[in-house]
């Protein structure tokens, strides 16, 4: 398998489907319509002849000030034809929202989890989107560029009410 | 069939509203079995594991949002502290990913010392691993043999980069420093003594009744289910899938050195054991090769010869104007890939670990993701270890071998 035959393939198979495509640095990357992203990954998953089972890693960029301003990563690997193919589906600010791999690869269940932790990014049909890394109780999503930095002001005796009214649990 | 990974309210949440048929057991966060900062939450029916989910994040730092604030040679002392049993593996992945984005040339020497260095460090990661999971089923000589070894790997390290664990010494562009007087010689030793020592442990445990008991059949899971949950390295070749990254998208030349990729066949605990052992062996099989080629070049190619990555000399410094320049440059402002995203993954020894860059043209990276093979492996505990019994837990655990520092990063 190589990137030109699968371009080929993706092409007539889901000819709505890719906005655009690269091969920089011999690595084929696909930009995909976010219909149409399930559709493509069970396909690729499913057909005899490619057999791309295992999702490899799924992560979530944020490019502040483009439109649109997230991106979702997906590696998909086949491991009879030792190829890796990556799609990129592009998430706009107001509606970071994308279906679920959960049910197609299990393995995307912690991915999607800390996409949507760190990144704000909701999984839709995912069965148990639920904070990962920080604590259930954290406001934000720290990996987002506008996340504020070193904003965490230290609690000493004169300024801890102060500060402990903004925290989530005072609010409870 | 579809796979439920539970998350740890799930579990609690019934016996909070009352439910008593079964009981719900915290283990962790500081709990010596679980290998780092881990808390696994266990509904129980008895001794019998009804469900489990792991709680992780404890050890979170932020590593990937740090590196964006840092220029992309001084970032590579962050991937030290991933899985800090196995740094220069994480290096040579962050080390690869850049160069990719880069386009730069690196020299052999350089390449075949990454290899050398990679394979003693999966040797001793393996090390440390047999040794607590030994541990942790009661068999304590094999944790002292283990450490007695690994011991001569951290020398070896030491010896090259100054440092025995967080060694930061493959850099973008090559590695670190040429390798000191005296550096073949002592990998020599090791190499050497290596294989017997492996005999040594096989000849404690392999046959051993008592392991036996505790590792065989415990925690099975087929090749499909594992491939479908994600688990890489050792945990998914002992399922007879032979997947290897080394062999499947080579990286760093591994496709001119001979080796065996060991598999196994039920993926079980027991068969976990017998690939990371026979992969040991491997290791020092390539590690070997990697020495005879190192003896046979002239010492020097250890840094790529791109000025635009890695510093000059310090003789052409006082010479050249040029290479001042470049020394300025590369040590105020660092260098600048082009635009654009790269994805490696290496064979690390817990499984595939890969590196996600985007560069935006600034010296530093726009974002880093990295796919800790820990991580995602630790996703597989609640299906190798549903139905059997809380000691068969701790087992299992130790047999998946993760990292905690890798998996909340």
């Amino acid at each position: 398998m190589d990137n030109q035959t699968l371009l080929g393939h993706l092409h007539a198979h889901f000819p709505q489907a890719i906005l655009a495509s690269n091969m920089a640095h011999g690595a084929l990357s696909v930009t995909l319509r976010r219909e149409a992203y399930v559709a493509v990954a069970q396909g690729l998953r499913d057909d005899a002849d490619l057999r791309y089972t295992f999702l490899e890693n799924l992560c979530a960029v944020d490019y502040l000030g483009r439109i649109p301003r997230f991106e979702v990563v997906v590696h998909l690997v086949s491991m009879h034809h030792r190829h890796r193919v990556c799609f990129k589906v592009g998430l706009s600010e107001d509606d970071p929202a994308l279906p679920s791999l959960t049910s197609l690869f299990p393995t995307a269940n912690y991915q999607e989890r800390e996409a949507f932790d760190l990144m704000g990014i909701t999984f839709i049909g995912h069965p148990s989107l639920a904070r990962i890394l920080l604590p259930d109780d954290w406001v934000g999503h720290p990996q987002r560029k506008d996340h504020p930095l070193l904003e965490e002001e230290i609690a000493f005796t004169f300024n801890q009410e102060r500060i402990y009214a903004h925290k989530p649990f005072a609010q409870k | 069939m579809t796979i439920l990974i539970p998350t740890p309210q799930q579990i609690t949440a019934p016996a909070l509203a009352g439910a008593t048929e079964t009981m719900v057991l915290n283990m962790g966060p500081h709990h010596p079995s679980t290998h780092g900062v881990l808390r696994i939450v266990i509904e129980l029916d008895g001794e019998i594991v009804v469900n489990l989910a792991p709680d992780v994040g404890f050890l979170h730092t932020g590593i990937e949002k740090n590196m964006e604030s840092k220029t992309y040679q001084k970032a590579v002392v962050l991937t030290d502290r991933m899985d800090y049993l196995a740094p220069l593996s994480n290096n040579l992945c962050y080390a690869l990913a850049v160069e990719q984005l880069m386009g730069v040339e690196i020299p052999e020497r350089a390449q075949v010392i990454r290899v050398l260095l990679v394979e003693l460090q999966r040797i001793s990661s393996h090390l440390v691993w047999l040794g607590t999971h030994a541990l942790d089923l009661a068999a304590m000589s094999v944790f002292l043999y283990a450490m007695r070894e690994r011991e001569q790997i951290l020398d070896i390290f030491e010896l090259v980069s100054g440092a025995r664990m967080m060694t930061s010494f493959i850099r973008v562009g090559g590695v670190a420093y040429e390798l000191p007087a005296g550096f073949l010689p002592t990998v020599e030793a090791f190499l050497d003594v290596m294989p017997a020592h492996i005999d040594e442990y096989e000849a404690l445990l392999t046959g051993n009744p008592l392991w036996l008991e505790r590792t065989v059949g415990v925690g099975a899971v087929n090749g499909e289910d594992a491939v479908a949950l994600g688990l890489t390295g050792a945990n998914l070749r002992a399922t007879g899938v032979p997947y290897d990254v080394r062999k499947a998208m080579p990286y760093c030349g591994y496709e001119t050195y001979a080796f065996d990729i060991p598999i196994g066949k039920k993926g079980d605990n027991y068969d976990r054991y017998r690939v990371r052992m026979a992969e040991m062996r491997q290791s020092v099989r390539i590690a070997r090769q990697a020495w005879e080629r190192l003896c046979a070049m002239p010492p020097g190619d250890f840094m790529t010869h791109d000025r635009k990555v890695a510093p000059p000399p310090k003789q052409e410094i006082t010479q050249s104007m040029e290479a001042l320049i470049h020394h300025f440059k590369l040590w105020t402002e660092g260098f600048k890939p082009p635009v654009g995203d790269s994805y490696v993954s290496i064979e690390s020894p817990r499984g595939v670990l890969g590196c996600y860059i985007v560069s935006d043209g600034s010296p530093k990276p726009w974002r880093v993701h990295f796919r800790g093979p820990s991580f995602i492996n630790l996703q597989a505990l609640a299906h190798l270890a549903k139905g059997r019994l809380v000691a068969d837990l701790v087992a299992v655990v130790a047999s998946l071998d993760p990292v905690l520092g890798e998996v909340d990063r």
